[in-house]
């Protein structure tokens, strides 16, 4: 009788069932106690202190307009808010698409431990790019009228849009089984996995389209884009660069995992990393290939060869032979002497050449032949307050999610699931 | 006969884990290249897409335009002046009658519709010019291609009008108009917009002018209907050798105008951009636009039908090896 009446409080003690829930799932079984101890860490500090210091910055932007945090101007209406958080970040969380295809759609099983950090790496930051836009935004709170209000069907910005919203839909989605396994939903957790195939190959099309549209933006743009810029090619050429910046990219979080959460990945992650890092080089490496010659039919299609021995033509040349080039050369020496450590320094570089391509189109090259250009292009320091602030949230908000869900294991009843 | 096939069965048998672990290679393979392959085949789909877009437009009939003589503006700025009070903008920074605002360059802003400039041309016979720069409100603008809201209209009298009602704040027009015109307002953190000349819409309607034709004393601006300004503006140039260049700015410049200019100095000396096509700028990107459905319609099947493939492959592994199995079992 006693027995069955505690077993009664406890099954009807709802907070109770909660506060267990809640320690388990969000301070990972540690005591509140425990918990902020292991919070107490340098990083932690130095993260802190950026995000505190960048309040005011976002409170200005948010009070007093965009005009007292970022030097924008009729001739420079985007700066670096934008060719970071979208132009240079999309490429990177391309990661999601490539890692979901080559697992789900051409059957690579060996991807299978690693592809849940990368659509975890690639929903993320999509989300993020999405809220880089609502720093942008003259009127952010108006975010979804493309969508629903009124129409630009003609509009390049329209296709990305409506790209970008379907995508993160389906990432959350493609997602959703890792957090309904952290949840513990099993029922749900079924139906996401079996519109999984359906998903991924939604999710290669949106991101097709839209990575190449970021190209397809610039085509709108003839005598503003330095002409070694200015391509018919953008489209693709974002494309491709697109493809092996988030190879790059699946290996960089690879690594990650293997450094700062071993504790939370499972044998088949770490045993399988330094196989997964030869392939996935080896393939970035393919596309490099592919990038450079297109990069060069580009020049020839349009016979820019004259510019290359301008100034420009030097700086054109930097990125060209020094972050596609070099990159792609060591990426190849690299995956035959199978070193990983080489190839994950390879696939930093090959990611650093694509943020620098981004950053030319989208800066260093767009009006190019205006007085005072490089005085024109420096970011307000607030500006580039609020990207690093950015950026520490993002990586803040990864690690955040990878401590707690089953990102990098598996959970013993989910095993084989995916 | 029975043997062989026996054979056959055991040699297949035999080939089965290694020829799985040579597929999972040449699958890999097949992703690069598939990569590269997607990669190669958007242009050909880009350049098919070219050739079945909308047919051209080509302007409104009957729309007005502008005919900005150059030579005979004399940077009084009355323009300036009529244009700030017609329309109720802000005032200005400086007097409409301050000269040393031509010191700088400047460029219509949020608070200007429209400025005055004034350029050295280098030619000896006329070493300074005046330029009057506002919105050129193309045929077929750039700003109302490029807005993913629909926030501009190209109307039928001409004027290119937008809608601030419906703009986000993206600046997408801002990045793609040629000449740069639309200017935003950053200073405001719950009215930002867009701010450009509006081409006297309501005037027009009313069968006036615009305010700066209206008020500009030395017949720099003639206002028209644009096909008549053309033949205005060609009569000028063969009327007045050496006067002018040969170049109606604005008649074809990316797919034509409805303001036009004419000078006595090449364009590019007076700060007009160089380079740009005489096609709208639409159509440079209606090729990419027109291959999004062709992408939404072929992408299904060949990815459904490489994941077919690479599902029948691993069944018939496991199968294999299944049986394999049983045998020494």
């Amino acid at each position: 009788m006693a027995e069955n009446l505690e077993e009664f409080t406890r099954a009807a003690a709802p907070p109770h069932v909660f506060r267990q829930w809640f320690m388990d799932k969000l301070f990972m079984g540690m005591s509140v106690r425990e918990y902020s101890r292991s919070i107490a860490t340098p990083f932690n500090l130095i993260a802190a202190l950026i995000l505190a210091a960048s309040a005011p910055v976002f409170y200005m932007r948010y009070v007093h307009g965009l005009a007292s945090v970022v030097d924008a101007s009729n001739y420079y209406p985007w700066g670096i808010l934008l060719s970071w958080g979208i132009f240079a970040g999309e490429p990177l969380y391309a990661c999601g698409f490539v890692m979901a295809a080559a697992y789900y759609i051409f059957g690579i099983k060996s991807f299978r431990p690693f592809v849940r950090v990368a659509v975890l790496g690639g929903m993320l930051g999509y989300i993020f790019a999405a809220s880089y836009l609502l720093i942008d935004l003259g009127r952010p709170w108006r975010i979804y009228y493309p969508t629903i209000v009124n129409f630009g069907t003609s509009s390049v910005l329209f296709i990305i849009a409506w790209h970008v919203v379907l995508y993160i839909t389906v990432q959350v989605l493609e997602f959703s089984p890792t957090i309904l396994e952290w949840l513990g939903a099993k029922r749900l957790h079924a139906w996401a996995v079996s519109a999984t195939v359906g998903l991924v190959v939604g999710g290669i099309i949106l991101s097709t389209v839209h990575q190449s549209a970021l190209g397809a933006l610039y085509l709108m743009t003839p005598g503003k884009v330095q002409p070694l810029w200015y391509s018919s090619y953008l489209p693709v050429l974002f494309f491709s660069s697109a493809v092996y910046c988030a190879m790059s990219f699946a290996i960089l979080l690879v690594y990650a995992g293997v450094r700062y959460f071993k504790d939370k990945s499972d044998e088949a992650f770490l045993r399988g990393a330094p196989a997964l890092t030869l392939k996935l080089g080896k393939g970035a490496a393919i596309a490099m290939y592919v990038y450079f010659a297109l990069k060069v039919l580009a020049l020839a299609m349009d016979n820019r060869w004259a510019y290359l021995f301008t100034g420009w033509g030097y700086w054109y040349l930097v990125e060209l032979l020094g972050f596609v080039a070099a990159p792609m050369l060591l990426l190849t020496l690299a995956v035959r002497r199978e070193s990983i450590g080489l190839v994950r320094f390879a696939a930093l570089w090959a990611a650093a050449g694509v943020v620098l391509n981004r950053f030319n189109v989208n800066i260093i090259a767009y009006n190019w032949y205006l007085p005072q250009h490089f005085e024109q292009i420096i970011p307000a320091p607030t500006e580039v307050m609020m990207v690093v602030a950015m950026v520490t949230f993002q990586i803040l908000c990864y690690r955040w999610i990878w401590n707690r869900f089953p990102v990098t294991r598996e959970l013993p009843e989910y095993r084989n699931a995916h | 006969m029975s043997d062989d096939k026996k054979d056959k069965d055991k040699d297949s048998k035999r080939d089965a884990p290694g020829a799985t672990g040579r597929l999972t290679r040449r699958k890999f393979l097949g992703l690069s290249a598939l990569a590269g392959a997607a990669a190669a085949s958007a242009p050909v789909i880009a350049r098919a897409g070219q050739s079945q877009g909308a047919p051209e437009f080509g302007g409104w009939p009957n729309a007005y335009g502008m005919l900005s003589d150059f030579t005979l503006c004399v940077g009084c700025r009355s323009c300036e002046r009529a244009c700030n009070e017609v329309n109720r903008l802000p005032a200005p920074d400086a007097p409409f009658d301050d000269a040393s605002v031509f010191e700088q360059s400047r460029v219509p802003s949020a608070k200007a519709y429209t400025v005055v400039n004034r350029y050295k041309t280098g030619d000896p016979s006329r070493p300074i010019m005046y330029r009057k720069i506002q919105c050129n409100h193309c045929l077929e603008p750039a700003c109302a291609t490029a807005c993913p809201i629909h926030a501009y209209t190209k109307t039928p009298e001409g004027p290119v009008l937008y809608d601030k009602d419906l703009c986000f704040g993206c600046r997408c027009c801002v990045i793609s108009c040629p000449f740069s015109m639309p200017a935003y307002d950053y200073e405001s953190a719950l009215d930002a917009r867009i701010v450009k000349c509006i081409f006297c819409y309501p005037r027009i309607k009313e069968g006036k002018q615009p305010a700066c034709a209206e008020a500009c004393p030395g017949g720099a601006l003639t206002f028209g209907h644009r096909a008549e300004l053309i033949e205005v503006a060609r009569k000028r140039i063969a009327g007045h050798p050496g006067r002018y260049i040969d170049h109606i700015y604005g008649e074809h410049e990316v797919g034509g105008t409805s303001w036009l200019y004419l000078s006595s100095v090449p364009f590019e000396k007076l700060g007009f951009p160089a380079g740009l096509p005489n096609k709208p700028v639409v159509e440079l990107a209606k090729g990419f636009i027109s291959s999004v459905p062709v992408i939404f319609t072929t992408f299904p099947a060949i990815f459904g039908m490489v994941y077919g493939i690479a599902r029948g492959n691993e069944k018939a592994a496991t199968k294999e090896a299944g049986e394999k199995e049983a045998h020494h079992g």
